[in-house]
Formats: structure tokens, C-alpha cells, sequence
């Protein structure tokens, strides 16, 4: 703990969760990947978006930027790409990435420029009281769901894979030691890394949906999470209701604002010539 | 200075040229009419530099790029115009409250909604006041030709930085896509203004305390000062803090600062005033038709000025209010339905009598029409 205590703006403590949130062991385990990588404080900027992952990186010792609800990744876009140099880590949400910010993660992905994305999922709008996300499970009950979901949920990993972010995974708050592998692993990722890290809302979502105490949450976690290696086995059918974990992409393409560089000196030397 | 040397230039182009002479280096931006050749030029002009260009995926987020890259201590500026300024504004609002520094053009064009891209209007006045939610400080600047749009845009990157308020630069579309001569500077040329930066120890450092200038000493990220900043209410440490005192103390701050530097952005221009009994009130393209019309009527014996206002937002008030008591008829003419007449109104009371010339047609003024109005009420 002594080793990760640094991170930590001590007296912004205690935070605003609630209590069994998921939240806080999620910050915990992206400081526990940034001590493994070695990352400086002075070099590194974390962002955010609304909501109650928004609130994560007031608490750490860093340069922290809480803006705009959606926008997280266009800011942070705007920081890697002026000062490369820094290292730029996005804390976001399920409705602030997968709403109202879907775009900003599509593109942050196809552009493939160095920033760590971790997506605390936590199937819920859960500042604003429990209503039902992008991510919520089809059928499961919030306050703009009163009689089940009738959306079907998305898939992010899917979709940032698609989109062609370099590395792609899926770890749960239950998983904690894969988790903070994973997100150690998207920091050290030269390109866009996006790491789901499925989390739980007692409060708002497993109180309406017959999970109320924190241990019926993390249960939830430990019996529908799937290893890759196992889903790659099972039948669609079997996977209903369950959800995949472990790493999508692992991969190498060239990093956006390396590219820009390039161009520029590509410019000076051709410039130089003429 | 040297001698300027005068070049041929599209109100686009000086305005992206005039952005680089100020110490400009990164732009983000999306393509959208008729403000495109700003985003063009400089997608070419600054890897020349050094600078970084990005197109992003929509407005919003060109608007959130060039507040972070400010954060890290680099001039940044996006250009757009009507449907994309409405997009802007809630990250506008962000760079107001938070106080960093950003420009902004906005190549106005007909509205509301898709209107008529191509045709000039400036119908985007009051947006540019109050275009966010909340009350905000925020300064607007609305250049009357190509080579003013360079002095505007070096200008607006002055008080962006000296200030740490979102500038708006309101180009009308004809200024915009007009060629005309301008005196263009180089960067050696202008003087460097960049924000004031922390004078304390990075543990010292409190990202908010006001300084006693209204303008609070800013940290660039990456410069060893870790910080918070939030959109939320917050208090000198840059925390959220919504107590009311807080809350109000805060708000006071940001608009009297607005208030104790009315120096470093009013910019004004007057015309045969000394005399007058009319006054035309005019900005942007309109003031050149009016200019015109003022210099026909008093060939005509009449004793007509002009007030030029560039820097529109703030309203230079104590400028206007000069007049009060010396003319009788103040005229406003406008490419809208009379936005800019409204705050001259207000400002003239009881003490003369506010006429709007307006149209909204996607037209130009022609001086006979403001020369016209003029003899109307004399």
C-alpha cells in the first residue's frame, strides 16, 4: 500500500462513492499498473468525463483534467497530439463512452494514438440515479426502464477492435489481478489501448436488479465472466448472458502523433531541399 | 518595426496567417462552410512550423482538442461557423470557467440551422455573448477587412493568453472569402504574449488564486506543477467546491476581470463625431457600406459620424455612453434583426433615438441604403 500511497491526493480522501462501488478498486488497480510501468507524475495526465468515474482522477497525484460529459477522449486527443512527450490516460465511464462520447472513442481508436482508455463499466447512469446505459444487460430494470431493458447492450471491446485500436481487453473488478496486468499492459502500448474493467453499482443497478449487496455483484462477475480461451470452445448459446474476458488485440500499428512527427520532419527536410 | 510588406490575401488565409504570426500551434478543426480555408491553410502552414494540425471527427471535439493542447502550454485556435458554433458551446464554456486560453473563429454564415452556407450574415452576434449556459466572461472581435483580420487574430491571441478567456474571432463570410492587401507581419515582429506563468514552487502552487490582477498565474501541464482542473465549481486549489461564497466569489472574479482590463481588448474606431448629431453604430463588413454612407452625407453637408466597434463583446459601453446628451438619432445597421441595436439601446436609454437598419437576406448592405436611412431621420 506504502508503494501506491504517492498517487494519491490524500486530502481529497474519502471519495464520493458509495459505499461497495466498484470504483475505487478500479483507481486502485490503474496505480497499481502505473507504479509497474513506471510512469512520473510530472509527465502524465489523466482525463476525464461525467459522471462517477469523472470523479476518479481528482484523487490522484498527477496532472488531472475532469471536463465535459462524452469529451474525455477529445481532450485528451488534444494533449497527446500537442505534447507527445506526455503520457495521457483517459478515465471514462459506460454511458460517457458508449453515448454520449461513442464517436470520440471511434476515432481515438482508428487514429491509433497513444492513449490508455480505461472504461469503468459499471452498466448504469449511477450519478444521475440509476438509468439504463448502452451497456446495461437487455431486460434488467432502471428508473428510464421501469418494466426491463429493451435495448439490446453493446459490445465495446468489439467495437474498439473494430474500429482498430491496438490493444483491447476486458478484465471485472472481481479479476483484479488481470485487470491491473491489462491496464499495465495498454499503458506500455505504444497506440490506443482500451481496457474494459466491468465494475458494480450496488446502489443503482444491483439493488433493482435483485443483486443488492456487493457480494451478489462480484458473484455475478466471477460466474458469467468467460476466459477468451474458454468462449473460443463454447456455442453462441452457451455465451447468452455471459460476457468474455482477456485480451481482443494485442497488436502493432504505427502511433498517430509518431506519424505526425514524421510528417513534420519529412516537411523540414523536403523544405531544406528546395 | 520593419516595413509591413502587403500581400494579396483571402480574409481566411490572413486570419489563419495572422494566428501563426501570434505564436499559433495547433489547430483542430472540421470542415464546414465558409470557413474551411482556415482549417486548409493551416493544415499545410503548420507542420512548417512545427506546429500540429488535426482534422477531428466533429466539431465538439475540435473544440475539446485545442483546450487540451492549450493545457500544454501551446497557442491553440479551431474555426468554424454557425451549425458548428452552436456545437462549440458547451466546451466554450468549459474553456471560460477553467480559464484557458483559446481562439475561436467563427466565419459567420445565414441561420438558424443549415441557412444559407455561402451567403454573409451576422446573425452569430449575440451567440457569441451568450452561446454557453451561465453567465461567462468571453470576448468577441469583428474585423471590417482582410488586413483588419490579421491585427484580429494576432489580437485575439494576446488577450486569450493575457486574460485566460475564450476569444471568438467573428469574421463576416464576405470578409471571410474577400481578397484585399495585408500588411503582414512576421512572428519576429509581434511581440510574444504568452499566459503568465506560476511565480511559487510547483507545492506552493494554487492554480486559482487570484494574484491580485483578476487573472490567476497558469501552470502548463507537464511543467512539474500537478494540478486539477474541473468544470465544476471549484476554488483556488482548482477542487470542486459549490458552497454558495465560493460560487459567487468565483463568478465575481471572472467577469470583473473582464471589467479591470477593459484596456487590453476595447477596440473601437470613430469617425467625424466631433460634431454629429447622427451616429452610425456599425461593425464587420456592414461599417464599410456605412463608412461609405457616412462620408456621402457629409459631402452632403450633414453632420453624420460613425462609432466602428471591433471588439463587440464586451460592448464598449463608456465609448457609447460619450454620446449621450450629443446625438439625437443613433443608427445600427445589421446583417440580422438587430442584435448589436439592443445593446446600443440599452446603453443610449432616454437620451436618443436607437434606428435599426436591418436585413437578413443574405445580402451585402449598399451604402445608398444606410445613406437613405440617414436622411430619413435628419
Amino acid at each position: 500500500m506504502a508503494a501506491i500511497e504517492k498517487y494519491f491526493r490524500k486530502w481529497t480522501l474519502p471519495h464520493i462513492w458509495c459505499p461497495g462501488c466498484g470504483h475505487g478498486t478500479i483507481t486502485g488497480a490503474v496505480v497499481r499498473a502505473i507504479d509497474r510501468v513506471g510512469m512520473g507524475q510530472d509527465d502524465t495526465v489523466i482525463i476525464s468525463g461525467i459522471g462517477c468515474s469523472g470523479r476518479a482522477p481528482g484523487y490522484l497525484d498527477f496532472n488531472t483534467l475532469h471536463t465535459t460529459h462524452g469529451r474525455a477522449l477529445a481532450f485528451a486527443t488534444g494533449v497527446k497530439m500537442a505534447s507527445p512527450e506526455l503520457n495521457v490516460i483517459v478515465m471514462t465511464g459506460d454511458g460517457d463512452a458508449a453515448a454520449i462520447g461513442g464517436n470520440h472513442l471511434i476515432h481515438a481508436a482508428r487514429r491509433n494514438i497513444d492513449i490508455t482508455t480505461v472504461c469503468f463499466n459499471n452498466s448504469i447512469y449511477g450519478m444521475t440515479g440509476g438509468q439504463y446505459s448502452p451497456l446495461s444487460p437487455p431486460e434488467s430494470l432502471a428508473t428510464t426502464a421501469p418494466y426491463g431493458n429493451i435495448d439490446p447492450s453493446f459490445d465495446l471491446c468489439n467495437l474498439v477492435e473494430g474500429a482498430g485500436g491496438n490493444y483491447v481487453a476486458r478484465s471485472t473488478v472481481y479479476h483484479i489481478t488481470q485487470l491491473i496486468n491489462y491496464v499495465a499492459k495498454g499503458l506500455e502500448k505504444n497506440g490506443f489501448a482500451f481496457i474494459e474493467a466491468v465494475s458494480q453499482c450496488p446502489v443503482y443497478y444491483g439493488r433493482r436488479n435483485k443483486m443488492p449487496e456487493v457480494m451478489d455483484l462480484l458473484d455475478w462477475q466471477r460466474d458469467n465472466a468467460v476466459p477468451i480461451q474458454q468462449a473460443e470452445k463454447m456455442e453462441p448459446e452457451e455465451l447468452k448472458g455471459k460476457f468474455v474476458i482477456g485480451e481482443f488485440v494485442d497488436g502493432d500499428t504505427p502511433e498517430y502523433t509518431q506519424s505526425y512527427e514524421d510528417l513534420i520532419a519529412d516537411r523540414a527536410q523536403k523544405r531544406g531541399r528546395s | 518595426m520593419s516595413e509591413a510588406k502587403m500581400k494579396l490575401m483571402q480574409g481566411n488565409e490572413a486570419a489563419a496567417e495572422g494566428a501563426l504570426a501570434a505564436g499559433c500551434r495547433f489547430f483542430a478543426g472540421y470542415p464546414i462552410t465558409p470557413s474551411t480555408e482556415v482549417a486548409e491553410h493551416l493544415a499545410r502552414r503548420l507542420p512548417e512550423v512545427g506546429g500540429k494540425f488535426i482534422q477531428m471527427e466533429d466539431e465538439i471535439a475540435s473544440m475539446a482538442a485545442i483546450i487540451g493542447a492549450s493545457l500544454t502550454g501551446k497557442k491553440s485556435m479551431t474555426a468554424t461557423s454557425g451549425p458548428g458554433f452552436s456545437l462549440k458551446q458547451e466546451n466554450l464554456g468549459y474553456a471560460a470557467l477553467t480559464e484557458v486560453p483559446v481562439v475561436v473563429i467563427n466565419v459567420q454564415r445565414v441561420g438558424p440551422s443549415t441557412g444559407m452556407p455561402t451567403s454573409p450574415a451576422q446573425g452569430d452576434v449575440m451567440q457569441a455573448r451568450w452561446g454557453t449556459h451561465g453567465d461567462h466572461p468571453i470576448v468577441a472581435i469583428s474585423p471590417a477587412s482582410v488586413d483588419e483580420t490579421f491585427e484580429a487574430a494576432v489580437h485575439s491571441f494576446a488577450i486569450s493568453e493575457k486574460l485566460r478567456v475564450p476569444v471568438v474571432l467573428l469574421i463576416d463570410e464576405v470578409i471571410g472569402h474577400l481578397r484585399e492587401g495585408v500588411r503582414v507581419r512576421d512572428e519576429s515582429e509581434i511581440e510574444e504574449e504568452m499566459r503568465k506563468g506560476p511565480t511559487v514552487a510547483p507545492e506552493e502552487y494554487l492554480p486559482y488564486r487570484d494574484d491580485g490582477t483578476g487573472v490567476p498565474p497558469m501552470a502548463n501541464f507537464g511543467e512539474g506543477y500537478r494540478y486539477h482542473m474541473t468544470g465544476l465549481f471549484h476554488d483556488e486549489t482548482g477542487f470542486p467546491d459549490m458552497s454558495a461564497d465560493n460560487a459567487q466569489g468565483l463568478m465575481n472574479r471572472l467577469m470583473s476581470k473582464m471589467e479591470q482590463h477593459r484596456g487590453i481588448y476595447e477596440w473601437v474606431q470613430e469617425t467625424q463625431t466631433e460634431d454629429a448629431e447622427v451616429l452610425v453604430v456599425s461593425y464587420g463588413s456592414s461599417a464599410r457600406a456605412a463608412s461609405r454612407a457616412v462620408q456621402q452625407a457629409r459631402e452632403a453637408g450633414l453632420r453624420v459620424g460613425q462609432l466602428r466597434v471591433v471588439t463587440v463583446w464586451p460592448f464598449p459601453e463608456e465609448r457609447l455612453k460619450a454620446f449621450r446628451g450629443h446625438v439625437d438619432k443613433v443608427l445600427v445597421p445589421e446583417m440580422n434583426m438587430g442584435q448589436l441595436r439592443l445593446e446600443v439601446e440599452r446603453v443610449m436609454g432616454d437620451s436618443a433615438e436607437v434606428v435599426g437598419i436591418h436585413r437578413a437576406d443574405g445580402e451585402l448592405f449598399q451604402p445608398e441604403q444606410i445613406y437613405r436611412e440617414i436622411r430619413e431621420v435628419l
